[in-house]
């Protein structure tokens, strides 16, 4: 009960900052803004070729790597903001009282996750202005959104993790660089059949592969089939690992 | 009185690095310590572990009738903390900051209201109340700290450093603050600071902390008998009394350009009036006399040591 309130406590804190610093959301927008619009206007008409449609058609298959490049993007910026809270003195402070101790974590990731949220929304609404025509249902969407969710709150309590894995702003901000990569080497892009047999191979055995085939597939209206309990074990299991070494780290 | 902390043979290493060596302390309630000593000596390490911060290697430790190992949060529901840094949310109010530790304490809405609104009056905040604490100078930044330390009325306060960096009005700001929470609330201070005057106005005992172990403990003034260093400082009108006096008073060093001798002060004023009488008879004009008594700098100059390896900054 004390973990709730007090999480909410600190979300509460979360929130205000990112209501008094509203660009931080822009700048997480920005970069898969700038995605989006390169592959679809630069290379669209030749991927859209590549899936054997044309660039419209392409909009609608690069949209769902685009919103998981917004989830690992922001999760630079969540270790960045992190690791920067944990040299701060209010942390030894938090750590004086008598609170929920895991709670100063949890509100950082619920925090991230409105933001992440809204930097999503925002990348969708440019996507739809440039030609993005989902087919999905309000299920779906509900679906879209659960299957974000979870792989936000995975990620992000992933980029604590690892924010927390030094006590060096500088560190921790490159830390989660890596996963910038994964809607590269998955199916955010292209269709992994393009792609070389030990690089195909990694492309459909890693995390970002079934939640982008979920999305996709609920976003044109079709079942999304066994992808979608691999994208929810995916999501558990690094959700599970991340929050218990962000807590041992935490503590230590 | 009663007894508010009570530690023994505390100790902790870095590694091979001893911090603190087998540590003793009592500090009654209601009243100020102070921990001094050199940069690395282990007083933030001591006060990390009594703030339940790190973990002691050895040693007993009680706060507010609690055993700190056993029972870490209920000596956390009876201590504030306010750092070196001071420990507020840059980018929160300071009225929100106040409201976030309300919050956290569970007062409940009217009363973390209240309590917030009587912080705010209490350490002269309230105009800047709806401004970020990121604009707040250096006094505003430490009066808020301390008052979201006291947002949950605790009976024990570690003041880290509290006035580092400070400028000499709110300096005094800040001691009278540290004495108000003493008289009025009746808290307990645990002070460390760098400036040997804050400790001998605000303390009423003081340990000296050395390479990690107590080396003098007492009131300041038993601290100030422990050293030699009192002494009368005479300078004279003209080179002729200066050559006439200064192989007869028993001074220790003198001064041939500026014509002054350092005499010892053994005996108080006897002394002093066996000097002037002196002088006196044998009409010797003195430009300037002054007595030098012992402070907390020769305290802590004679008994501390330079530590021989740098404390870890953690």
């Amino acid at each position: 009960m004390r973990a709730i309130t007090d999480s909410a406590t600190m979300l509460r804190r979360q929130v205000k900052h990112i209501w008094r610093y509203p660009t931080l959301i822009l700048t997480f927008a920005s970069v898969p803004v700038v995605f989006l619009l390169l592959f679809v206007y630069v290379f669209g008409g030749t991927m859209g070729a590549g899936i054997g449609a044309d660039r419209a058609a392409y909009v609608g298959y690069l949209t769902p790597g685009i919103m998981i490049t917004t989830i690992v993007g922001a999760a630079q910026g969540t270790a960045i903001s992190v690791a920067t809270d944990m040299t701060e003195g209010i942390i030894a402070r938090f750590k004086t009282m008598a609170i929920a101790r895991v709670s100063v974590l949890t509100g950082h990731v619920l925090g991230a996750m409105v933001q992440t949220f809204l930097a999503i929304a925002m990348v969708t609404v440019v996507a739809l202005l440039i030609g993005f025509r989902p087919s999905a249902s309000v299920l779906d969407w509900l679906g879209v959104v659960g299957v974000l969710a979870m792989f936000t709150f995975a990620i992000t309590w992933l980029s604590v993790a690892l924010a927390m894995v030094t006590k060096n702003v500088a560190t921790a901000s490159n830390l989660p660089m890596p996963l910038m990569l994964l809607p590269f080497l998955g199916s955010g892009f292209v269709p992994t059949e393009s792609m070389p047999a030990g690089l195909r191979w990694f492309a459909e055995h890693q995390p970002a592969t079934p939640v982008i085939e979920t999305l996709r597939a609920l976003l044109a209206g079709r079942p999304a089939g066994s992808s979608f309990l691999e994208a929810a074990v995916w999501s558990a299991g690094i959700a599970l690992v991340s929050y218990l070494s962000a807590r041992r780290l935490y503590n230590r | 009185m009663r007894t508010f902390v009570s530690v023994t043979g505390l100790r902790k290493s870095y590694g091979a690095h001893r911090v603190l060596d087998g540590i003793d302390l009592t500090i009654p309630q209601g009243t100020v310590f102070s921990l001094l000593g050199p940069n690395g000596a282990g007083k933030t390490t001591t006060v990390q572990i009594l703030s339940t911060l790190i973990k002691a290697d050895a040693g007993e430790i009680w706060v507010a009738g609690h055993d700190l190992a056993k029972e870490p949060d209920k000596v956390r529901a009876a201590i504030g903390v306010t750092g070196q840094f001071a420990a507020v949310d840059s980018f929160l109010t300071g009225e929100e900051n106040l409201r976030l530790m309300a919050d956290l304490l569970h007062l409940g809405r009217a009363k973390g209201r209240r309590r917030v609104r009587e912080l705010l009056e209490r350490f002269d905040l309230t105009d800047a109340a709806r401004k970020p604490a990121v604009t707040y100078s250096g006094g505003m930044r430490r009066r808020l700290d301390l008052a979201m330390t006291m947002v949950g009325t605790p009976r024990l306060i570690f003041l880290d450093e509290p006035t580092a960096g400070l400028d000499p009005r709110s300096r005094r700001t800040m001691w009278q603050i540290v004495r108000d929470l003493v008289q009025q609330d009746g808290v307990t201070i645990f002070l460390t600071t760098q400036y040997l005057e804050e400790a001998d106005v605000l303390a009423d005992r003081i340990a000296l902390l050395s390479q990690g172990r107590l080396v003098a403990e007492g009131t300041p003034e038993e601290l100030k008998r422990m050293v030699p260093g009192g002494h009368i400082v005479v300078r004279f009108a003209d080179p002729d009394g200066y050559r006439r006096a200064a192989g007869h008073v028993g001074a220790t060093s003198s001064n041939d350009a500026a014509l002054t001798v350092q005499i010892p002060d053994s005996g108080g004023v006897r002394t002093l009036r066996k000097l002037l009488e002196w002088l006196d008879t044998h009409a010797i004009d003195v430009a300037e006399l002054s007595m030098h008594t012992p402070d907390l700098d020769d305290v802590f100059l004679t008994l501390t040591q330079e530590p021989s390896t740098k404390e870890p900054s953690r």
